[in-house]
């Protein structure tokens, strides 16, 4: 069984703030899930190569062209805190 | 027959005869939405009439309402994976395949509920709150392409897209009684698709019967220079393969999914269908595919570790929901992220990305990550052989049909085992269809599935027609 520290150690990585009951519960069924994923380990993959992707490509380049793209203004109207070109944000230097 | 009722390829034909025109099928749409959505809950926003003026009035020659899953974006429609986060989220783009059926007049009517950022088997995980399937408004319609399905089986849509990670097409479409296509990994952008496991993730038709899939299919493959992950693969007139003819194809059946879990009534279904296209001349035998019972456990660790690193976008900063806590518990800006997301995501979300972020942890990646990409190298393989000998691997969509909403929300890996059948094909790359093929006793659509190997939805196809010409199951209609 996870730990109530792992849960917490992996949410904290995950950026993400937990509620009490979550904790508990998270325990549980990633418990269970990560119970089930150990059937893997019946696999000898000793001398397997690991597919990230499909499709046989690699490197694909496209011309480096000058083209339109989105209008600055349209992008940063998309955030609820914006000033000037810039995303507005929490003070994160001292 | 009601317009609604009616397939999009039988509606061109009248478009064309000017028996019909595109505003009277809109119309029929639209009236049919505000009579029986209430109910089903397909969709989780329209899109006015005026909004698809330049479709209507431009020269594209598929003036029919299709419906959008909440992942695709329309630029400028709010589009939001029916998660709280991206709430107000108006795309300032349309992904590729929007721009595509635009081009040729495609009228987008609305975008479709679906599990939170696709996760999940039932569109239980959705902000929005659960669509219901058409046949059983007490079952789920299946996931995550739940609206979708809905929509079509429902006649509220002449025809829609979804998208399918680890079956999010197909499944739904068994569930409702239609035809999903998965295509090949590549065949289809994804640009502008909200990514949830990017070597997974596929764009796919939802539709009524075989033809229709194969027209929407013209619609949306082929390359696009804006995702450097489709193939640059020649695209065919998918309608070309429809003739009917099976004489001589080799249909593989694998053991290893006619299991323990699988119900009687969907096993004998599948076994009729089997029958079926002996008596249309293709030849069946059993085939092997010995990892398929690692299937879902290396999903569960691609997808997730690939999830909880799409996700990490979602920070409240430059687009969708912000939220500040009142108090400081670590530093302001981490709180902002940590508050943003914890209000924003939903409860499978943030289980799939703590079980992704885990895996890819220090000191846990190669027993988690490096051993599942290894094992999906092992059932790619599993493909690759079987399709030296066969043309087309054969087999149950889904061990069981629509479950009760409810049933399985609060078991996770129950969940996750009702995609046994269609996971592998998204770790293979491999393009899969669901056509209908039977009812449980319940009156509960059956779903059959055929696997093929990569492009070849050419022969996908081409068996789906044959079968559906022999059956009746696609003009079965829902009792709403």
């Amino acid at each position: 069984m996870l730990s109530r520290e792992q849960v917490q150690y992996i949410a904290a990585l995950s950026r993400i703030n937990l509620q009490e009951e979550e904790i508990v519960l998270l325990q549980k069924t990633l418990t269970d899930i990560l119970t089930y994923i150990e059937k893997l380990k019946k696999l000898d993959v000793a001398n397997v190569k690991p597919t990230s992707h499909v499709l046989p490509l690699e490197n694909v380049f496209r011309d480096d062209a000058v083209k339109p793209s989105l209008a600055q203004s349209e992008v940063m109207n998309l955030s609820v805190s914006h000033s000037r070109g810039a995303f507005k944000v929490p003070q994160v230097i001292e | 027959m009601n317009l609604f009722a009616q397939s999009a390829h039988e509606l061109l034909d009248q478009i064309r005869s000017r028996a019909i025109s595109p505003e009277d099928i809109d119309d029929s749409v639209r009236g049919r939405i505000a009579a029986v959505d209430g109910r089903i809950k397909a969709y989780v926003r329209l899109r006015d009439r005026e909004k698809n003026s330049a479709s209507l009035q431009g020269n594209g020659s598929f003036k029919v309402p299709i419906a959008i899953k909440d992942n695709i974006c329309v630029k400028g429609e709010e589009t939001t994976c029916s998660s709280k986060i991206l709430q107000g989220f108006k795309p300032p783009y349309s992904a590729t395949v929007i721009s595509k059926l635009q081009e040729k007049g495609a009228i987008v009517i609305g975008q479709t509920n679906m599990d939170e950022f696709a996760f999940g088997s039932s569109t239980e995980n959705s902000a929005f709150g659960p669509s219901r399937n058409p046949w059983n408004t007490d079952c789920v319609p299946g996931g995550s392409s739940g609206g979708s399905a809905a929509a079509v089986a429902a006649h509220e849509a002449i025809w829609a897209l979804g998208s399918d990670t680890g079956g999010s097409i197909r499944q739904p479409a068994s569930f409702c009684g239609i035809v999903g296509l998965k295509p090949t990994y590549g065949r289809v952008s994804r640009y502008g698709l909200i990514a949830f496991a990017s070597s997974l993730d596929q764009i796919g038709p939802l539709t009524k019967d075989v033809t229709d899939c194969a027209l929407l299919l013209n619609l949306i493959a082929g390359h696009d220079e804006m995702d450097s992950t489709s193939a640059n693969v020649a695209v065919p007139d998918y309608t070309q393969f429809l003739t009917n003819d099976v004489k001589g194809l080799k249909i593989g059946i694998p053991k290893e999914y006619f299991i323990e879990g699988l119900d009687a009534p969907v096993r004998q279904a599948v076994n009729e269908a089997v029958e079926e296209f002996k008596k249309a001349g293709a030849t069946v035998k059993e085939v092997s595919l010995p990892h398929t019972e690692y299937a879902v456990a290396t999903y569960y660790i691609v997808a997730t570790a690939e999830a909880s690193s799409n996700l990490a976008r979602f920070d409240g900063i430059q687009y969708g929901l912000r939220e500040q806590p009142k108090t400081v518990r670590k530093t302001p800006i981490i709180d902002l992220y940590e508050e943003t997301r914890d209000r924003g995501f939903g409860w499978e979300a943030k289980r799939r990305i703590m079980l992704g972020t885990y895996s890819l942890s220090s000191g846990y990646y190669d027993a988690y990550y490096l051993r599942g990409q290894k094992v999906r190298t092992l059932i790619k393989q599993d493909f690759d052989e079987a399709f030296q000998e066969f043309d087309t691997v054969l087999t149950p969509t889904s061990p069981t049909t629509a479950f009760r909403i409810g049933e399985k929300a609060a078991d996770p890996l129950s969940m996750y085992l009702s995609d046994i059948y269609t996971i592998s094909a998204n770790l293979a790359g491999i393009p899969a269809i669901s056509i209908p093929c039977g009812f449980s006793r319940e009156r509960l659509p059956i779903g059959l599935q055929l696997l093929a190997k990569p492009f070849a939805e050419d022969m996908l196809l081409r068996l789906a027609f044959a079968y559906e010409q022999r059956t009746p199951w696609h003009k079965e209609s829902v009792p709403l």
